[in-house]
C-alpha cells in the first residue's frame, strides 16, 4: 500500500499544490502545470483556510468530466489528511483488479494456472437441472474436434483469448451490416454531389451569384440488431462466449440490443455497454439469478414483443436469437411468436451451436415450429463458425 | 465579490445552488473562466445563467447548439446582400475600394461575437454543447480560452469586457479534452430532499406544508423506479404547479387528480405504464 506523503522539502503551498496536481495526474486527471497556478490563483480568491471552500474550488478547477468530479473527494482527502489511499493509477492494469468480483459467467480462467484449468469441473461437468433431453444428446453428438484450436467446440474454449475473439468476430459481423446508405440523396453539409437546386435559390439573394454552395450525399442507413441470447441449463455451456459475442456486438457502435431469456427476459444493453466492469458484472449477476435453469423460448419472445419489440424492432432490424431451441413449453406458440416478429423485423437468424455438430437433424419440436419464419439457421458452435457469418450478414 | 455573495445573489432570483455549484460560478467569475456544467436533463443548468444574468443585470446572450451549427450561424457572417448593393452603387458614382467593404458596417453579429463586442460584460450561454459538431468545438476554443475572435479580413477583435460563459452538455457526444480543460467544471444532480423542498418554497411559496412534502417526496421516489424519463425539478415544479392550481391539498385524499397531473411528471406512454395507480398510492402512503 503507497501511502501519500508530502516530501519532506515541500516548501509551503506551491510546492504542495504541485505535488496535489501530481497525485491528480497519477490518478487519471488530466491536469497540468497550468492548473497548479490556477489553483493557487483560486484559492487566493476565496477562503483557502476553509476546507470545504478550497475542496470546492478545487474540484470545480481540477476535473474534467463527471467521473473525475465524482472521485475528486476521495483524491482530495487522500492528498491533504493523508488518508492513506492506495493509488489507483488509470495506468495501472484495472483488468487484474476488477476480475475477481465478478459473477461466475464473467470469471475467465487463466490458462495455465492450474493443471486442469481446462477441464473446468464446474463449467463442463454442470449436471443440467433444467435440460435432460439435452443431457441425453451429448454423448451421442460430438463436435468437430481437431487440435486447431478455433475449430473447438465452444464449450471447451473459456479462456480469455478466445472470448476476446468471439467479441472481435461480434465486431466484424456488427462492422458488415453498419455501413448502409440510403439510395435517396439528401441535402448534407458535405458531400460529394452538389445540390443546384439550393444553390440556385439561395443566389437569388446574391444577386445571382451563387457564393454558397449546398451539397448532397446518401445518408447511412444503417441496420439495427436486436440478439436475444438463450442462458437456459442447456445452453449454460456456451453462455460464456456467446455474452462476450454479445458484448462485442453491444460495443461495436452499431446500433444493437441485447437481451438474455431463460424463463425469463431482461435487456442487458445497458449492463453489457457499462465501461465500469465491476458494475457491469454486478448489474448481470441479477440476471443469474435463475441463469441455466430451463427453458421458455416461446414465453420470453412473447414478453419480448410485448415490452420492448414496439421499440426495439422496425423495418431495418435483423433479430439474432441464439439459442438450442430445445424449449419446455408449447412449440406452436413459439412459431407465432416468430411470425409476429417477423412482421416487424427485417430478418430472423437463429444461430444454433447444435447445427454443427455432425448427424444434428432440426427435430425438436420448437425447431420445427421456428424454421418456416427464420431467414437463415445457422451454426454456431465454434469461433470459426461465429466468425464466418460476416458474409452471410453481408448479404441480408 | 465572496461565496456568500454568489449564494444570496442566486437566491435572491430564485435560484438554489448548492456549494460546489456555487463555488464553481464564484470562480467562473473571479477567474474569468468559462464553466461547464454537464448532468441530467432537468436540473437547472440553463436556469443557472438565466439567473445569473438577473443577478447581475446582464444581457442573457444564448447560443443553442444543434447538429450542422457553424460559424456562420455563431460567430459572424458578412452581409453580401449590402455588401454587393453597395458595389453596385459605388460602380455608378464610379470606382470603390476593397477596405471599404470588409468593415462593421457590412458584419452581421451573431451571438458569440456579440457576446463579445459588448461593453457591459454579458451571461453567454451555450446551451447543449455537445449535440453540435466537433468542428465547432474548435472554433470556440479562441473565445473560450482569449476571449477574442479573428476575422481573417479584419484582424483579431478582443472582448472589451469578459463575459460570464456558461457551456451545459447532457452526453449526447464525449466533448474533446481540449474544450474540457479551458472549462471550469460542475456536475448538477438531481437534488436532495432538503434542497428540493428549498427549491419549492421559493419557487412557490404558495404551496402547503403538507402538500409540498407529500409532492418533494413522490418525486424523489419516482426518481428511484426505472423510468426512462426521470423528472427533473422543471417537472416537479410543474406538478405542484398544477396540483395548488386545482386545489388539492392533500395528495392521498384526491386520487383522481393526482392521476390527471401525472402528465406532468412522466412524459412516455412506457413510463406512464410502469407507474400505475397502486404504485402512486404506495409512494404517497409512504408520507402520510
Amino acid at each position: 500500500m503507497q501511502v501519500t506523503r508530502f516530501p519532506a522539502r515541500a516548501q509551503g503551498l506551491a510546492d504542495r499544490m504541485a505535488g496535489f496536481v501530481a497525485h491528480l495526474r497519477g490518478n487519471g486527471l488530466r491536469v497540468g502545470p497550468q492548473e497548479t497556478g490556477d489553483a493557487l490563483a483560486a484559492l487566493a480568491s476565496i477562503e483557502a483556510t476553509d476546507v470545504r471552500q478550497a475542496r470546492d474550488a478545487l474540484c470545480a478547477l481540477m476535473s474534467g468530466d463527471a467521473d473525475d468530479w465524482r472521485r475528486f473527494d476521495e483524491l482530495f482527502d487522500a492528498y491533504w489528511f493523508n488518508a492513506g489511499k492506495q493509488r489507483t493509477g488509470m495506468a495501472q492494469n484495472t483488468h487484474v483488479r476488477v476480475q475477481s468480483a465478478k459473477p461466475m459467467i464473467w470469471q475467465t480462467e487463466v490458462q495455465g494456472d492450474t493443471p486442469d484449468s481446462f477441464s473446468d469441473p464446474q463449467d463442463t461437468s454442470t449436471p443440467d437441472s433444467g435440460d435432460v433431453h439435452a443431457e441425453g444428446m451429448e454423448g451421442k453428438l460430438i463436435a468437430t474436434r481437431t487440435d486447431n484450436l478455433s475449430r473447438r467446440d465452444l464449450r471447451e474454449l473459456m479462456d480469455e483469448q478466445s472470448l476476446r475473439r468471439a467479441e472481435a468476430a461480434a465486431l466484424a459481423l456488427a462492422r458488415a451490416i453498419r455501413d448502409r446508405r440510403s439510395r435517396r440523396r439528401k441535402q448534407a453539409r458535405r458531400g460529394p454531389t452538389l445540390d443546384i437546386r439550393r444553390i440556385q435559390r439561395a443566389s437569388l439573394a446574391r444577386g445571382g451569384e451563387p457564393l454558397d454552395l449546398f451539397r448532397r450525399a446518401r445518408p447511412p442507413r444503417p441496420m439495427r440488431i436486436v440478439a436475444l441470447c438463450d442462458v437456459s441449463g442447456s445452453m449454460t455451456v456456451y453462455s460464456r462466449v456467446f455474452l462476450a459475442f454479445l458484448k462485442g456486438l453491444v460495443a461495436s457502435g452499431t446500433d444493437a440490443d441485447a437481451y438474455l431469456f431463460h424463463t425469463r427476459l431482461m435487456r442487458v444493453t445497458d449492463a453489457l455497454r457499462d465501461h465500469d466492469t465491476l458494475r457491469a458484472a454486478g448489474r448481470l449477476s441479477l440476471m443469474a439469478e435463475g441463469f441455466g435453469g430451463g427453458t421458455d423460448i416461446s414465453g420470453s419472445l412473447e414478453r419480448f414483443l410485448e415490452g420492448y419489440g414496439a421499440r426495439a424492432l422496425n423495418g431495418r432490424t435483423i433479430v439474432l436469437i441464439l439459442s438450442d431451441g430445445y424449449c419446455s413449453t408449447d412449440s406452436h406458440a413459439l412459431g407465432a411468436a416468430l411470425a409476429r416478429i417477423r412482421r416487424k423485423a427485417r430478418r430472423i437468424v437463429w444461430l444454433n451451436p447444435l447445427k454443427g455438430w455432425e448427424n444434428y437433424q432440426p427435430v425438436a419440436a420448437a425447431i420445427q415450429a421456428a424454421l418456416p419464419h427464420l431467414d437463415a439457421h445457422l451454426p454456431a458452435n465454434t469461433l470459426d463458425a461465429l466468425a464466418a457469418l460476416e458474409p452471410e450478414f453481408q448479404r441480408l | 465579490m465572496t461565496l456568500s455573495d454568489v449564494q444570496n445573489g442566486l437566491a435572491q432570483q430564485g435560484y438554489v445552488a448548492d456549494d460546489r455549484l456555487a463555488m464553481a460560478l464564484h470562480l467562473a467569475q473571479t477567474l474569468g473562466r468559462p464553466l461547464l456544467l454537464e448532468g441530467p436533463a432537468g436540473v437547472g443548468k440553463t436556469e443557472v445563467a438565466k439567473a445569473m444574468a438577473a443577478w447581475h443585470e446582464a444581457r442573457l446572450i444564448r447560443l443553442q447548439c444543434y447538429e450542422g451549427l457553424d460559424a456562420s450561424h455563431a460567430i459572424y457572417e458578412w452581409n453580401y446582400q449590402r455588401q454587393l448593393l453597395a458595389i453596385r452603387a459605388a460602380e455608378a458614382r464610379g470606382g470603390t475600394s476593397e477596405a471599404q467593404l470588409f468593415t462593421d458596417d457590412y458584419l452581421l453579429k451573431r451571438p458569440l461575437l456579440e457576446a463579445i463586442s459588448a461593453d457591459v460584460p454579458p451571461v453567454l450561454l451555450i446551451d447543449e454543447i455537445d449535440r453540435a459538431d466537433e468542428e465547432f468545438e474548435a472554433y470556440l476554443l479562441e473565445i473560450l480560452s482569449d476571449f477574442q475572435i479573428t476575422i481573417p479580413e479584419m484582424g483579431t477583435i478582443s472582448a472589451k469586457a469578459r463575459p460570464i460563459v456558461i457551456l451545459t452538455a447532457n452526453g449526447t457526444r464525449d466533448l474533446s479534452d481540449a474544450l474540457r480543460r479551458r472549462c471550469l467544471y460542475s456536475f448538477l444532480n438531481y437534488p436532495s430532499r432538503e434542497t428540493e423542498m428549498a427549491i419549492l418554497r421559493t419557487r412557490m411559496p404558495e404551496v402547503e406544508g403538507l402538500l409540498a412534502r407529500q409532492i418533494i417526496e413522490v418525486v424523489q421516489n419516482l426518481r428511484k423506479e426505472d423510468l426512462e424519463k426521470t423528472p427533473g425539478i422543471a417537472e416537479m415544479l410543474d406538478w405542484a404547479a398544477a396540483l395548488s392550481g386545482l386545489g388539492v391539498n392533500d395528495l392521498s385524499q384526491s386520487p383522481e387528480a393526482v392521476q390527471a397531473t401525472l402528465v406532468c411528471l412522466l412524459k412516455t406512454a412506457a413510463d406512464y405504464d410502469a407507474v400505475p395507480p397502486e404504485v402512486m398510492d404506495r409512494l404517497i402512503g409512504k408520507v402520510a
